[in-house]
């Protein structure tokens, strides 16, 4: 190997790093150090005259490698070997040394920042020591796209990448898509009417000769890597034929079983054979297994019995369908967080204390009530509402810490429904802060409190319970700094959106991270929101954090954008430190073909261990299992990782 | 307090996973959560990268402890990685008192890239723990020999 001719350029990142590191110290010490032959400092290395400074320096100082001690690799490895590359160096010669994130931002004292700072970028110098020039190994891709979960994200995504001319299965785990939207009265801020405006999209995802629709399915496992995912689908038996059913309903009328109906969330009943509204995708009766007597035709089968078409078969098995995918868009929505936590407010165990979905339903023309509002217990036109924000958000020491976004614009909506709805009714809101960020939001809330005369009451309520045929809500009124009690016939809590149960089994399937409420993790805040942290998964809706329809729209196309970006390339890379054997050391022992996650090893026909590189995803597990040392990494081997430890301890 | 570890600042490699720990690390600096300077991170793909020679190199040329941050089980984005460096270690371990070298010298953690909280209390917690065990008697033992 020719004597290295290393640069290292120390980045401020204007006072960044320059406020606890001394760069120009760090150059200074780096600029004796063995192999260096150039070091320097710079304001911004990653700005246009920052690259320019690198570029001219490789090409002056007829550099052979170079580290840049700036931030995270995750934030600029890519710029800096892009302009390594522009210089006509081969890229994987040029390293990060993160002296921002691991270093000036974590610390206080600026000579141990300094010296850390150092011992940092000398590890990286050793490692580029020992880094040979790669190119990026190319690989095919499946054409095709996943979506997990049919709820308006789901379905706006699956129907971006579906017009972009590329296949997509949409799996949704219950009967039917369309998600909470569905169970919506009207929207804010424009009160258009939810499933007119959501229908459509659920018959376009239905037809769209692009898309296979999976519903009553869940994902079960998925495997591969970025552009070839295995992906296996459980379809569960709904032991109806939906392409045989006609709707006549015939089936539910003879079914002598009856449980509380999950779209209604438990203000009507539905049959064990039911379909959960009448504009379900695919129109289609299920049988709920749990729920019927029995799928043995001899318990029961009053339904097949009066089925026409003969569309049900209870010999139906679940079936475990796998898909080849290049791309994956993860949507699963939330839930209402459990009113069971909520002791303070009676628990779920008093009737006329409701939450928001199931307000949606009294409110909707095609729920149990018709539209009319009518409260649980007794069925009366409550005239007087209680709407509580923030029940279970932001409440660290007791509920979920967060805001959950969309309650003040729903309650708002809620009220002013309630109040066309039953006009002699009074309305009266609790809340801590009102929240209206969103256009033509802040006017739907302005409406609400001064054209509908509806109360608001700035406070949190500590307790409600049932007296006689009413609810009793106490609060404190922070404006006044009076106790409040009030008598109400209904309350309507608005409940924290949790993400839903499904999504930490969903993420721990694809390996995508979760944040501690549990909602999906983004590969940035900021910069990427729609992307995870594993190549060719992407996020989208209420799963990632509460968010509204537009927002949840917003992201679905999002992610498909980025979905449509990634199958519409010829080619996909993948990055090239895999994992390689030294076939005159290797002894055939077998260890590292055992112990490949990816079953990118095994044993050719002279008995020694081979390396497919296309399915290598450079882990290094093999290489720390080799006990002979022929399997080594690329640009990471056992010697390198030696030279880089010894000078992180040196001095 | 003796002679030996009075203002002792302990030396400790930090082997970081890229896709969990080294991330963790990452957020901690992002949200500019303050810890001791004592630990040189080196980025490795997967814990599953680190052997046991990777730490006794790291023990024998100066190190008084040596962190290992992976994903949590279930995480590893290479599937299983993890579990193979949780078994590595605990057998090291064992080796480690066999030889008369304290088994805390090497440490295990599981933190996520959402977790720059917890990095932060590891390394916090970490330096803590090397400095009430004192210097390494490794590196001396190494230079006695050479």
């Amino acid at each position: 190997m020719p004597t290295p001719r290393i640069g290292v350029f120390v980045c401020h990142c204007g006072l960044n790093i320059e406020r606890t590191v001394d760069t120009k110290a760090v150059a200074g010490a780096l600029s004796e150090y063995p192999g260096v032959v150039y070091a320097t400092d710079y304001d911004y290395m990653c700005s246009d005259p920052g690259q320019n400074l690198i570029k001219e320096a490789i090409a002056e100082h007829r550099l052979t490698g170079g580290v840049v001690a700036a931030c995270s690799p995750a934030m600029h490895e890519a710029t800096f070997r892009r302009a390594a590359e522009e210089a006509g160096l081969n890229p994987y010669l040029f390293e990060v040394a993160n002296i921002r994130e691991h270093c000036s931002w974590v610390h206080t004292d600026r000579a141990a920042a300094t010296e850390k700072a150092i011992r940092i970028t000398r590890t990286l110098v050793e490692k580029v020591k020992g880094n040979h020039p790669l190119e990026p190994i190319e690989i095919d891709h499946v054409d095709k796209c996943l979506v997990i979960g049919g709820g308006i994200a789901g379905i706006q995504a699956a129907l971006d990448v579906a017009e972009a001319g590329f296949e997509v299965i949409l799996v949704e785990k219950e009967p039917t898509i369309g998600g909470h939207m569905a169970q919506l009265s009207e929207t804010f801020p424009t009160l258009d009417c939810s499933q007119c405006i959501l229908t459509p999209k659920m018959v376009e995802a239905s037809r769209h000769p692009n898309i296979r629709l999976l519903t009553y399915s869940e994902v079960v496992d998925v495997s591969g890597y970025v552009g070839n995912y295995t992906v296996k689908i459980r379809k569960n038996p709904t032991y109806v034929d939906p392409d045989k059913c006609n709707l006549c309903g015939e089936c539910a009328n003879v079914c002598p079983e009856t449980v509380e109906s999950e779209f209604e969330r438990g203000l009507a009943s539905r049959k064990a054979i039911y379909i959960p509204f009448q504009q379900a995708i695919p129109s289609s009766y299920t049988l709920d297994e749990e729920a019927c007597l029995g799928l043995q035709p001899l318990r029961c089968s009053e339904c097949a019995k009066v089925c026409e078409p003969g569309a049900i078969d209870f010999d139906m098995q679940p079936v475990i369908i796998e898909e080849e995918v290049g791309a994956i868009i993860v949507a699963t929505g939330y839930d209402l967080y459990p009113i069971g936590n909520l002791s303070e407010y009676g628990k779920g165990e008093v009737p006329d204390v409701i939450d928001g979905l199931q307000f949606e339903r009294l409110l909707s023309a095609s729920g149990p009530t018709k539209g009319e509002i009518r409260r649980p217990s007794d069925g009366k036109v409550p005239k007087r509402v209680v709407f509580v924000q923030c029940a279970g958000s932001r409440d660290p020491e007791n509920h979920n810490p967060y805001c959950s976004k969309i309650c003040c614009m729903y309650t708002a909506k809620h009220a002013l429904l309630y109040r066309h709805a039953v006009p002699d009714g009074e309305a009266v809101v609790f809340y801590i802060d009102i929240r209206a960020a969103g256009k033509d939001y802040e006017e739907f809330v302005q409406r609400a409190t001064e054209e509908e005369r509806i109360v608001y009451i700035r406070g949190k309520v500590a307790r409600i319970y049932r007296d006689g045929d009413q609810v009793v809500v106490w609060g404190a009124d922070t404006l006044s700094g009076k106790r409040v009690e009030l008598r109400a016939d209904l309350v309507v809590l608005a409940l924290s959106i949790d993400p839903h149960p499904s999504t930490r089994k969903i993420s721990r399937i694809l390996k995508i991270s979760c944040g501690s409420e549990g909602f999906l993790k983004e590969a940035h805040p900021k910069l990427r929101p729609v992307e995870s942290l594993i190549a060719g998964v992407f996020v989208a809706g209420a799963g990632q954090g509460p968010k509204d329809i537009p927002e949840s729209v917003g992201q679905g196309s999002g992610a498909a954008a980025k979905a449509i970006a990634l199958l519409a390339k010829d080619k996909l890379t993948h990055a090239p430190e895999v994992a390689t054997i030294d076939e005159e050391v290797c002894g055939g022992c077998g260890v590292c073909v055992a112990m490949c996650p990816y079953s990118a090893l095994s044993l050719n026909s002279a008995g020694v261990a081979e390396v497919n590189e296309v399915l290598c995803e450079g882990c290094g597990t093999c290489v720390s299992a080799c006990p002979t040392g022929a399997a080594q990494l690329l640009n990471m081997t056992d010697s390198q990782v030696r030279e880089m430890i010894e000078v992180a301890l040196d001095g | 307090m003796d002679e030996r570890t009075d203002g002792f600042e302990p030396k400790i490699v930090a082997f970081l996973c890229r896709w969990c720990s080294y991330a963790g690390a990452d957020l901690a600096g992002v949200s500019r959560m303050t810890y001791p300077p004592n630990v040189i991170p080196i980025r490795v793909n997967c814990s599953g990268r680190v052997d046991a020679e990777m730490v006794l190199a790291a023990l024998e040329k100066g190190a008084d402890g040596v962190l290992i941050g992976g994903c949590h089980p279930g995480d590893c984005h290479y599937v299983s990685g993890n579990y193979k460096t949780r078994r590595r270690v605990t057998l090291l371990k064992r080796a480690l008192s066999e030889i008369g070298i304290d088994p805390r010298r090497v440490h295990l953690e599981w933190i996520s890239a959402n977790e720059g909280a917890k990095f932060q209390r590891t390394v916090s917690w970490y330096v803590n723990e090397i400095k009430r065990l004192g210097p390494s008697p490794v590196a001396e033992v190494v230079d006695g020999q050479a």
